[in-house]
């Protein structure tokens, strides 16, 4: 076991990790913050994307060990700090973006990545860049929508199909 | 996975003396080497982690011209950087996965890998690049040995990889679209001393050179001037994807496209 430390959603953490333990397994079990879901576990579904110093990446795909001293954010960060929704998850309940809600944490992470990229993204914009990241409730539509709405551009006229 | 020792070194010099231990192995960004270890595919010893090497991290352009990539670059970066000088690599670069596969996938961990659906081997072969690693330079026509085969020994690192600009260079991605991968992909770069033709996804063997197009594209660069060439589909990979008879024709009109775009 080695000492890791690093920045979690502002706050610094260390923690004890062996060479084979994941950033996700980190997050979940080391430092109890289980809003980062896994699905997969193979790098295929997005469910737990988090970001290292403001890049999403798969957190079931990197060791803890490899962003020792990073700066990572996940879900819990990104409420607003009065604990009210974040502006990306508030337009994903404001537009259903979601219904188990396994794959949201994920969308969520990975569409804050893409707004602070690309502040007015083309809806074939969202669907590009969310690539990585596979829902299997809502057929996607709104949760292009609610990226589309937290980026404050006009969605009325995007049909739910 | 099994359990293993971890370790992050700075240097290339340090990281090549961690590997020398026995059944050490080397990390990129583990897109690849993650899932494996996770079938037990793999039992290293020991992971020596080469993004904390800041030497093989970046890309510039050396005194020749060329264009070089450290080993340990992310395809994000590489997407980004690479825009103004080779535009047709930062365009692949950017299209490999997905946004968070390419903030921590690397250049030589694709390269070292050699999958035959990989985007960066037809980049390479295509552009006649050379591959740099701890103890030597390798020509891309001399790296790539097969499916997830290739000239480095082993403790050897890809350091860099340095790209000659060519004219002119496109890369056509017929996309396998739930794995992102080539189902086909064909680079195509116009040099002043002929045309480069390199082939991904579609053969057995891996990344290829189709000669005959390199031939009648090198007379004539255009897309109709191989309206008379095929490759057979004798040897093309057969899947639920596509027969090895679609491969052979997408090779065809995946050459087509990158001539028509470069
Ligand atoms: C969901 C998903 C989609 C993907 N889609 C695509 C795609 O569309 N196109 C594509 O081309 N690829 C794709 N990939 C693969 C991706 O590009 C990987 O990043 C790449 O194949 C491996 O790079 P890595 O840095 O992650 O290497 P690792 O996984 O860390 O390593 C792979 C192998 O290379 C060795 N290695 C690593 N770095 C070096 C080095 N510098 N020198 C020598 N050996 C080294 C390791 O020991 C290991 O054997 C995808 C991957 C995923 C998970
Ligand atoms: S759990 Fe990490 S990508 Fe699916
Ligand atoms: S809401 Fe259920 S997987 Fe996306």
């Amino acid at each position: 076991m080695t000492k890791v430390t690093m920045t979690v959603n502002g706050r610094a953490v260390s923690g004890e990790v062996e060479g084979r333990t994941l950033l996700s397994a980190f997050l979940r079990e080391g430092l109890g913050l289980t809003g980062t879901h896994v699905g997969c576990d193979t790098s295929q579904c997005g469910a737990c994307v988090v970001h290292v110093d403001g890049q999403p990446v798969k957190s079931c795909t990197v060791f803890a060990s490899d962003v020792e001293g990073a700066s990572v954010t996940t879900i819990e960060g990104m409420a607003n700090p009065d604990g009210t929704l974040g502006r990306v998850q508030q337009a994903f309940q404001d537009h259903h973006g979601l219904q188990c809600g396994f794959c949201t944490p994920g969308m969520v992470m990975s569409a804050a990545a893409l707004l602070a990229e690309n502040p007015k993204p083309t809806e074939a914009d969202v669907r590009h860049y969310l690539e990585g990241n596979i829902c299997r409730c809502t057929g996607y539509h709104n949760i292009v929508k609610a990226v589309l709405a937290a980026s404050g551009q006009d969605v009325s006229g995007l049909a739910a199909e | 996975m099994y359990a293993f020792d971890f370790e992050k070194p700075k240097t290339v010099a340090e990281a090549v003396e961690a590997l020398s231990r026995e059944d050490a192995m080397a990390l990129g960004g583990g897109q690849t080497l993650i899932p494996s270890l996770k079938q037990h595919l793999a039992a290293p010893s020991a992971l020596v982690s080469l993004t904390g090497i800041a030497e093989m991290r970046g890309v510039c352009t050396g005194t020749d011209g060329a264009l070089c990539v450290g080993g340990a670059t992310p395809h994000a970066v590489v997407a980004t950087e690479a825009a103004a000088k080779y535009p047709a690599l930062a365009a692949l670069a950017g299209n490999i996965g997905d946004p968070a596969v390419r903030n921590r996938g690397t250049i030589g961990g694709s390269l070292a890998n050699n999958d035959p659906a990989a985007d960066y081997p037809a980049a390479v072969l295509g552009s006649g690049a050379t591959i740099v690693t701890n103890t030597r330079s390798i020509a891309a026509d001399d790296f790539f040995e097969g499916l997830f085969t290739t000239a480095l020994e082993p403790g050897e690192i890809i350091v860099e990889v340095r790209f000659p600009i060519p004219q002119r260079a496109a890369y056509a991605k017929f996309q396998q679209p739930a794995s992102r991968f080539a189902l086909t992909g064909v680079f195509v770069a116009k040099t002043a001393n002929g045309v480069r033709v390199a082939v991904t996804g579609a053969s057995e063997n891996g990344v290829f050179r189709w000669s005959e197009a390199e031939a009648a594209l090198s007379a004539d660069f255009s897309a109709e001037a191989i309206e008379g060439v095929s490759v057979p589909a004798e040897g093309m990979v057969g899947d639920l994807h596509g027969t090895p008879a679609y491969r052979a024709n997408l090779v065809k009109v995946m050459t087509q496209r990158a001539v028509r775009a470069a």
